[in-house]
């Protein structure tokens, strides 16, 4: 009886082709922008969580101000070189210890010049972040306690600014200041967000603080712990030490935060997640306009069919079995409208991936829930109309015109 | 059911209508269509209900084919009290027990002959064989063989209306219900028509119940019923029938 309804409802909706198009055009777009946000979104979540990955899972982040969500920013004291110097002291199981604080700065050679980002650190932080050196040398202690105009280059300030030429011993200037160059880091390449990694200048803090920004705070420690160590372990203890080092009263919540790979992953991935929600409730909002769209047309659908409905129900067709040939005949036209919108979406994501430099990830569950919440649509915004249809009184029904 | 154990009455109370009123509206708005009728149609039957335009024979009709219920009085099926079935039982009779003819033929378009005599069947629960296989007996037995693929907009209005019967027999039903079924007819066609409900109602015994308007359709039946403002004037056989 079931497959009989819907043989029944596919010919009624072969009958109006462009009708039916139409019709389930709404549910159709609707379902590939769905898709289309959710695959690709979910393509970019892959792309970054692999790139925080490769930096290696025993590297801790420590940022003053409260844990930032997505947008958030810190507002809570800075750090200062002590607390970092606090931290490799104190906590055994850290091996590396890279305090660091950026900027952005025109970098200037002759009539060239390069807007790029500038950050005081120590050799430390190539260490923290699996840096190595393509040629020249890391700091010296003596430039670093000093404070000297000395600075290491990432390779997109190379290209930029020398073409072929080598920039070791050279001099470059930095803001209004003058450098000399003693290193060049190795190149790493784009970074899942779209950011260039090699767009950068390290300069000893010291240098950077009495230089640049004039202050004496650091906006970041990079900690590495040592293979086999427990990250949670040494992540406590780092939050046990910056309240003791901060003032932190017991029953107040920290002023700072030591995050793991894990959490900066969830951060990050965070803002993708938002924007695809926000993304997906706008087709949400399509799916229903779609959804009113199919009500209308079996609202027409009824009233052309009312003697069809009048004959049906005078040789004995039941209240239940006419309704469920409308709900049937709605929920045919969503879910082919689902199905169309489904086919779409995958083929623009394939289609958009390399334009955007996502990953195509393929995502099976949000492929059932999208053909399962065409359906759904089918079935709410149906049922109105065929409960109609179901209703008519065979006597008026049959001296319908 | 209760409505099969009533296969055993006998051949006198098929139909009776006993007392029976329908009003439409209230108050002073109300319309008397049936003001009191009292039927009855034995099995094999052959009547022809007939009257001006207003009269009640459509509204008695509507009551006899269990799609309208009596304001007053009672209609017993088969021995089974119709007032007292809701929609769906009312539904569930008419698919087991009767046909309907209507003036307009009513054919689902673009659908073939086949799949329109089909229908019925379909809500029987019959499976697609065999559907096929009464569809096809029903289509020969209205004269129809060779046109099972053609839809009604390739038929002329005789053939229309020859489906439509093939569609309202292919039940076996027990009364065939016939509203004006020769009312959208010419002559010649009007007159096949009857000579095919004539042989139903002699060779297969079906009971037909015919609302006409036309004295010469009436006359194929075996008594003639005559509506008068809501009341029957005459009820006699049908002299003229040899």
């Amino acid at each position: 009886m079931l497959w009989d309804t819907i043989l029944l409802a596919l010919r009624e909706i072969r009958r109006n082709v462009m009708r039916s198009f139409l019709t389930i055009l709404g549910i159709v777009i609707g379902v590939a922008s769905v898709i289309t946000m959710v695959t690709l979104g979910g393509g970019a979540t892959v792309q970054v969580t692999q790139q925080i990955a490769s930096l290696g899972s025993n590297l801790l982040m420590v940022t003053p101000g409260k844990r930032m969500g997505p947008g958030q920013a810190p507002t809570a004291a800075p750090f200062r070189m002590k607390d970092a110097e606090a931290i490799a002291r104190d906590i055994p199981s850290v091996e590396a210890v890279a305090p660091a604080s950026t900027q952005s700065v025109m970098a200037i050679l002759g009539s060239e010049n390069w807007s790029t980002r500038v950050t005081g650190t120590d050799n430390q932080y190539m260490k923290v972040r699996n840096w190595s050196l393509k040629a020249g040398r890391p700091f010296s202690d003596s430039e670093l306690r000093a404070g000297a105009a000395a600075c290491i280059l990432g390779d997109t300030v190379r290209q930029k600014l020398y073409g072929g030429l080598d920039p070791i011993g050279s001099r470059i200037r930095l803001g209004k200041l003058s450098f000399q160059v003693i290193g060049l880091l190795e190149a790493k390449g784009q970074s899942s967000m779209g950011t260039d990694q090699d767009d950068l200048v390290l300069l000893p803090l010291r240098t950077f603080q009495r230089r640049i920004s004039g202050n004496q705070y650091v906006s970041l420690i990079q900690v590495s712990v040592r293979d086999g160590a427990s990250t949670e372990k040494a992540q406590r203890e780092i939050e046990r030490l910056m309240r003791e080092r901060r003032h932190v009263s017991p029953n107040a919540d920290d002023d700072f935060s030591v995050m793991d790979m894990k959490e900066i992953t969830r951060m990050l991935t965070g803002t993708t997640t938002v924007l695809t929600g926000l993304l997906g409730a706008v087709a949400a909002v399509s799916l229903l306009v779609g959804g009113i769209g199919i009500m209308n047309i079996m609202l027409v659908s009824v009233t052309e069919r009312t003697r069809e409905i009048g004959t049906r129900l005078a040789i004995g067709a039941l209240e239940r079995e006419v309704l469920m040939q409308f709900l049937v005949e709605a929920v045919v036209l969503s879910s082919s409208g689902g199905l169309f919108g489904i086919l779409l979406g995958l083929a623009a994501s394939v289609g958009l991936k390399d334009l955007l430099k996502v990953p195509f990830v393929f995502n099976p569950g949000i492929v059932i829930l999208a053909f399962l919440f065409s359906a759904a649509v089918g079935i709410v915004f149906g049922y109105f109309p065929a409960l109609k249809a179901a209703r008519l009184d065979p006597i008026e029904a049959l001296r319908h015109e | 059911m209760n409505m099969m154990d009533a296969g055993q009455m006998d051949k006198q109370s098929l139909i009776e209508l006993r007392g029976v009123t329908k009003v439409y509206g209230a108050g002073h708005a109300a319309t008397h269509a049936l003001r009191g009728i009292d039927l009855h149609i034995g099995e094999g039957d052959f009547v022809a209900v007939m009257g001006p335009s207003g009269s009640g024979k459509s509204t008695c009709l509507n009551i006899l084919g269990c799609l309208d219920t009596p304001t007053a009085g009672t209609y017993t099926f088969k021995g089974v009290d119709v007032g007292r079935l809701d929609r769906n039982q009312r539904a569930r009779l008419r698919r087991h027990y009767l046909g309907f003819i209507f003036q307009g033929y009513n054919l689902l378009s673009r659908t073939s002959a086949t799949e329109n005599v089909e229908l019925p069947l379909v809500y029987r629960r019959v499976p697609a064989k065999t559907r096929r296989a009464y569809a096809r007996r029903a289509l020969e037995a209205v004269g129809l063989q060779g046109w099972e693929k053609h839809s009604p907009s390739e038929l002329s209005g005789g053939e229309q209306q020859r489906v439509a019967i093939a569609r309202a027999i292919v039940t076996g039903p027990t009364v065939l219900m016939a509203d004006e079924p020769t009312g959208n007819l010419d002559m010649a066609r009007s007159h096949e028509i009857m000579q095919l409900l004539v042989e139903l109602n002699r060779q297969q015994g079906i009971t037909i119940v015919m609302v006409t308007h036309e004295p010469d359709m009436a006359a194929y039946a075996r008594r003639i019923v005559h509506f008068v403002d809501g009341l029957v004037e005459s009820d006699k056989q049908n002299g003229s029938l040899t």
